[in-house]
């Protein structure tokens, strides 16, 4: 169900899990245990501009504490976070940052 | 397990294991042993019995609680011994909602409680039918209102939000006790994950002006911090100050409505009773530890500070819970980019036993409540709570170890530089 050795997807690929929010670059952690989706988050945050729109989708529940939380150590924004289902029931979580935003 | 890392068991140090995970399950007060021994030798009777060896077992715990009620400045009277302390939790709440009817049913809690609180809570009330609303309406027992015949509905649990301390947001929990149709309000008096101390006299002064019970669980508290008498209902944990295991405190003032959701038995609120053994070891180790909790205090504040410093200078690591109003021997810090599972691993190696609340380390998915309520990181966390034992070494030797097991713990993810 998970494309573990995902890096950044372009926003299409996953439009349907995150409709509202409009995304530069998405991180596929799905099928991760935390801390990987915070660590994957954070490899494609070093690779990219202040101002990035960074959502990580994850499985883990913890991902949509834990995301919030890094993103305050790291002086981002967090966003938002949009709970969807997929097709197999698994819930999944878009958790959303903007890079740099905490200033 | 196979040992692939320094550090442990080394000769210098004779091997010795380092406990720091007492919270709810502490190293055995030295007279825990002694007393508990002694208990089973005069004690292990029924004390129901009528004759000689029953009526021993009797007056043995009968001296229990009438001690541990001194120790909580309770009448004995108020005083119940249950089989744990999720038993004394589960028993008040659904037993105080009970009670409380036609009050309501809605309890509330801060965010940070227990498991046992908020599950108790939000559960259906058990033993609510018609047959025995019918009984409960012309019996002895309180509350017995106008319920819809057969409902059998779900309690509503107000969980109250907490700053980044883990506090409780004490203005919004006042205004949640003081909205109709409250049964019952549950605030800690600390959090035993984080050791932040919680404004439970503020909290009581509110309950009691707008006629509310307060729960307050003391589970993490009794033993280590001043426990005054601002409460309704009163939770305690043996096992948490140094006592065996098997057995739980309940006080209940007698102003407090509550019915039984459970059978009618000899002892109303736990059935069957409680080990005599058990709580005559838990009144023997309240006594002891309530009689050096102030030197105690001092000593494991101390140890727990340079805890505290070491933890912060490893990088990515935040020390969680307030620095100051807090117990005296528990600290919990997160590390960014690090396995729950892994360090509690590294840090075992090493020869230290350390809780977590990384959802990798319990039995679900789901991360600590706590933590998450928070705002912290759930993950790379590592709770620690000392003990009488714990000495200076063990610390220095901790605070020597922690830094190089975070490091490889993040090594072996590969996030240098992140």
């Amino acid at each position: 169900m998970s494309t573990p050795d995902a890096g950044g997807h372009s926003p299409a690929d996953t439009a349907d899990v995150h409709a509202e929010i409009a995304a530069d670059v998405v991180v596929d952690a799905r099928g991760l245990r935390c801390p990987i989706p915070v660590i994957r988050l954070a490899a494609a945050a070093r690779d990219a501009a202040p101002g990035t729109m960074l959502s990580v989708l994850s499985t883990d529940p913890a991902a949509r504490h834990d995301v919030p939380a890094w993103a305050r150590m790291r002086g981002h924004a967090f966003v938002a976070t949009d709970e969807s289902a997929a097709d197999d029931g698994t819930r999944v979580w878009s958790v959303t940052v903007r890079l740099g935003g905490a200033q | 397990m196979t040992e692939t890392t320094p550090g442990p068991a080394s000769p210098e140090d004779g091997g010795r294991r380092v406990h720091l995970d007492n919270a709810g399950a502490a190293v055995l007060h030295p007279l825990a042993r002694q007393a508990y021994l002694q208990a089973l030798d005069d004690g292990w009777a029924d004390p129901r019995r009528l004759h000689s060896e029953g009526r021993r077992a009797r007056r043995l715990l009968d001296a229990a609680r009438e001690s541990i009620a001194a120790g909580l400045g309770a009448r004995t009277e108020d005083v119940h011994l249950a089989p744990s302390h999720t038993a004394v939790l589960h028993a008040a709440v659904s037993a105080v909602r009970s009670g409380r009817r036609r009050a309501g049913d809605r309890v509330v809690a801060s965010a940070v409680e227990r498991a046992a609180v908020l599950n108790a809570a939000a559960a259906p009330l058990p033993g609510v039918s018609p047959a025995t609303e019918a009984r409960a309406a012309d019996g002895r027992s309180a509350g017995a209102g106008c319920v819809e015949a057969g409902t059998v509905e779900a309690g509503a649990v107000e969980k109250v939000r907490v700053d980044a301390t883990g506090r409780v947001d004490l203005p919004a929990f006042v205004a949640a006790l003081t909205s109709p149709g409250v049964a019952l309000a549950a605030l800690q008096h600390a959090n035993g994950e984080v050791g932040t101390l919680q404004p439970v006299a503020e909290a009581a002064e509110a309950a009691r002006a707008a006629g509310v019970p307060l729960l307050v669980d003391a589970g993490a508290s009794l033993g280590h911090s001043p426990v005054d008498g601002a409460w309704d209902v009163l939770a305690a944990d043996p096992a948490d100050w140094g006592s065996v295991p098997g057995v739980g405190v309940l006080a209940v003032r007698p102003r407090v409505r509550w019915r039984a959701t459970w059978p009618e038995d000899a002892d109303p609120w736990f059935p069957g009773g409680v080990s005599v053994p058990a709580a005559f070891a838990a009144a023997v180790t309240l006594e002891a530890t309530l009689a050096d909790r102030a030197a105690q205090d001092a000593r494991r504040r101390e140890l727990v500070d340079r805890i505290r410093g070491a933890a912060a200078s490893v990088p990515d690591t935040e020390v969680v819970g307030d620095p100051d109003a807090r117990l005296p021997h528990v600290v919990t810090f997160s590390c960014l980019y690090v396995d729950g599972e892994a360090l509690v691993g590294e840090l075992d190696r090493a020869g230290f036993a350390v809780g977590s609340g990384s959802a990798c380390t319990a039995s679900t998915l789901e991360p600590s409540h706590v933590l998450a309520a928070m705002g912290v990181l759930t993950h790379g966390n590592v709770r620690i709570a000392l003990d009488r034992s714990t000495t200076s070494q063990d610390v220095e030797r901790f605070c020597a170890v922690l830094p190089g097991a975070v490091a490889r713990v993040r090594s072996a993810l590969g996030v240098e530089g992140l």
